[in-house]
């Protein structure tokens, strides 16, 4: 993998919450429209990977790069303009916002001036949101706010779409309309991080998984290799 | 009581309500976005004032004085919150409450030096120096319908950029999650000075329209300061639709309810008690009603 290829890296990277060690040395690569899951119990400092990568906590050690330039202390908001975006876990909608003004708020054209994602794209993604194109962020279901922040991110025309557990909280329904759509994303050739909880879906969808316990990545593999140790999976994900 | 002065009455407190809105607007969103409560409001307006105070008698001109008081106000805010205001985000409100009540007092100073404690008054433009006959012996100052005209499209160019622009929305969404409106791309710091210059501008701009109806001296902006705040709380905090309703129903109980309870002057009131007293009392008892209804204020969200 050439180093133009990767698109964000960690590098022993540590990060603390106050006074606790939440990452322990973290190493992954994320390579241009490479699909890659990850996994962990709770705790395990899933989200924090994803904060991190973001700018939203900044690593005490280690370094993060995006698109191989170093991004330590780099503020969020510079993390998007790079081509990051971050769906968050809780959703993070704009509740006095329109849905088309959350679509539109930080909409822009991407690196190299791409503008794949425009509001008809992203309304034929989720038909649902055009439905309630005019309604408030707050008259919106789980699932359509989910929709919706995904939408948001799109709307930025990122590279990389760091998504936290995308279909938590959701009917099933709902969940395997969100599966459908971060298929059509992957196929797009955006790069995604994504932490979940449903193995099965993952490992249909990702081209390769990671495994955190306790901040550390014990696993940074292939789905055959991830489902060939099912001791390891139960160990490490009670599956 | 006669038609006429209500009429009058009315056209004032509608007019005191839109200069409200003017600078109660700008506490509301930097209260309301950033989370600071920002005491020093109040000192903007009597820049405002005493700005336009020197520029007409230098330039000769309210107008001129508003060309050029306007960038200075604005340059002024922007100077205040890069040098005081960026602090105390994230702080609690007791810090902020602190530094921004030093600020009052500086700016105080600051006057005294400059201007100082004498009060002044302030020329109309000349075209506006006459009246509009009501009856024969009332009549209404044109000055007073151009303020209001003013602080009227002032309001609507205020909704339209919090509605309609891609900043308003930034605002609003910087108003509800700011974290997130970051990790979206835009750059809080810069999203947070702009709001507060526009905020802290408002106050100025106030202070300059309404020194050529009211005359300027030394405390004028703790007065309105705290008549602001009572607009903020009633309308709701961070609610540009809740300051604007706030700052009409402060203006037209402050105006109408003098001429009300006037009516009853000639009733035994308690000794001392006057019906000035009185005017005042009811706007904080309005304050009061509206918060037993809705303790987040009219449009405000409960947290």
């Amino acid at each position: 993998m050439s180093e133009s290829e990767t698109v964000l890296s960690f590098d022993a990277v540590h990060t603390y919450y106050g006074q606790s060690h939440i990452l322990r040395g973290v190493s992954f690569r994320l390579a241009r429209g490479e699909c890659v899951s990850l996994m962990g119990r709770n705790g395990m400092g899933k989200s924090t990977t994803l904060r991190t990568a973001m700018g939203l906590v900044p690593p005490v050690r280690g370094q993060v790069a995006h698109f191989g330039v170093g991004a330590n202390g780099r503020p969020s908001y510079k993390s998007a303009n790079a081509g990051i975006a971050f769906v968050p876990e809780g959703r993070g909608i704009f509740p006095n916002l329109t849905v088309r003004e959350n679509l539109m708020v930080a909409a822009r054209p991407g690196r190299e001036g791409r503008t794949d994602w425009t509001l008809e794209r992203v309304l034929a993604l989720f038909p649902r949101l055009a439905e309630r194109i005019d309604n408030w962020g707050n008259n919106l279901s789980g699932g359509e706010q989910q929709m919706l922040t995904i939408g948001r991110a799109l709307m930025t025309n990122p590279s990389v779409l760091l998504l936290d557990e995308a279909t938590e909280g959701l009917a099933p329904l709902i969940r395997e309309e969100i599966w459908r759509v971060l298929g059509e994303i992957k196929a797009t050739g955006i790069a995604c991080l994504v932490v979940d909880k449903n193995v099965k879906r993952l490992v249909e969808i990702c081209d390769r998984h990671l495994l955190l316990v306790k901040g550390e990545l014990v696993f940074d593999g292939n789905g055959e290799d991830l489902m060939a140790d099912q001791d390891f999976l139960h160990r490490h994900l009670g599956v | 009581m006669d038609l006429t002065l209500l009429l009058i009455q009315l056209l004032n407190g509608v007019q005191y309500g839109l200069l409200l809105f003017l600078i109660a607007s700008g506490l509301t969103i930097v209260f309301g976005i950033m989370g600071v409560i920002n005491l020093a409001h109040g000192s903007f307006y009597m820049v405002g004032a005493y700005l336009a105070w020197s520029l007409t008698a230098w330039t000769g001109s309210i107008f001129w004085a508003l060309l050029l008081g306007v960038p200075l106000a604005a340059m002024l805010g922007l100077l205040v919150e890069r040098l005081f205001i960026v602090h105390l985000y994230n702080r609690d409100h007791l810090q902020q409450v602190l530094l921004t009540f030093g600020l009052i007092l500086i700016f105080n100073e600051m006057q005294s030096i400059i201007w100082g404690d004498d009060p002044h008054s302030v020329p109309k433009p000349d075209f506006l120096q006459f009246s509009i006959p009501l009856t024969e012996v009332q009549s209404y100052p044109a000055y007073n319908l151009f303020l209001a005209a003013v602080c009227l499209v002032l309001a609507g160019v205020m909704y339209w950029v919090v509605q309609k622009t891609r900043l308003g929305m930034r605002i609003r969404a910087g108003s509800s999650n700011p974290e997130m409106i970051q990790a979206l791309g835009i750059n809080t710091k810069v999203l947070f000075a702009t709001v507060f210059s526009i905020g802290t501008t408002m106050a100025a701009l106030a202070g300059l329209l309404a020194a050529p109806e009211r005359s300027v001296y030394p405390g004028i902006g703790e007065q309105v300061l705290i008549i602001s705040f009572v607009v903020v709380v009633i309308g709701g905090i961070g609610s540009i639709k809740g300051a604007f309703v706030g700052a009409m129903m402060i203006g037209l109980m402050d105006s109408l309810g003098a001429t009300i309870l006037r009516a009853f002057d000639d009733v035994e009131l308690m000794s001392g008690l006057s019906v000035d007293n009185l005017t005042s009392v009811t706007v904080y008892a309005l304050m009061a009603a509206i918060l037993l209804w809705r303790p987040a204020g009219l449009y405000g969200r409960a947290h």
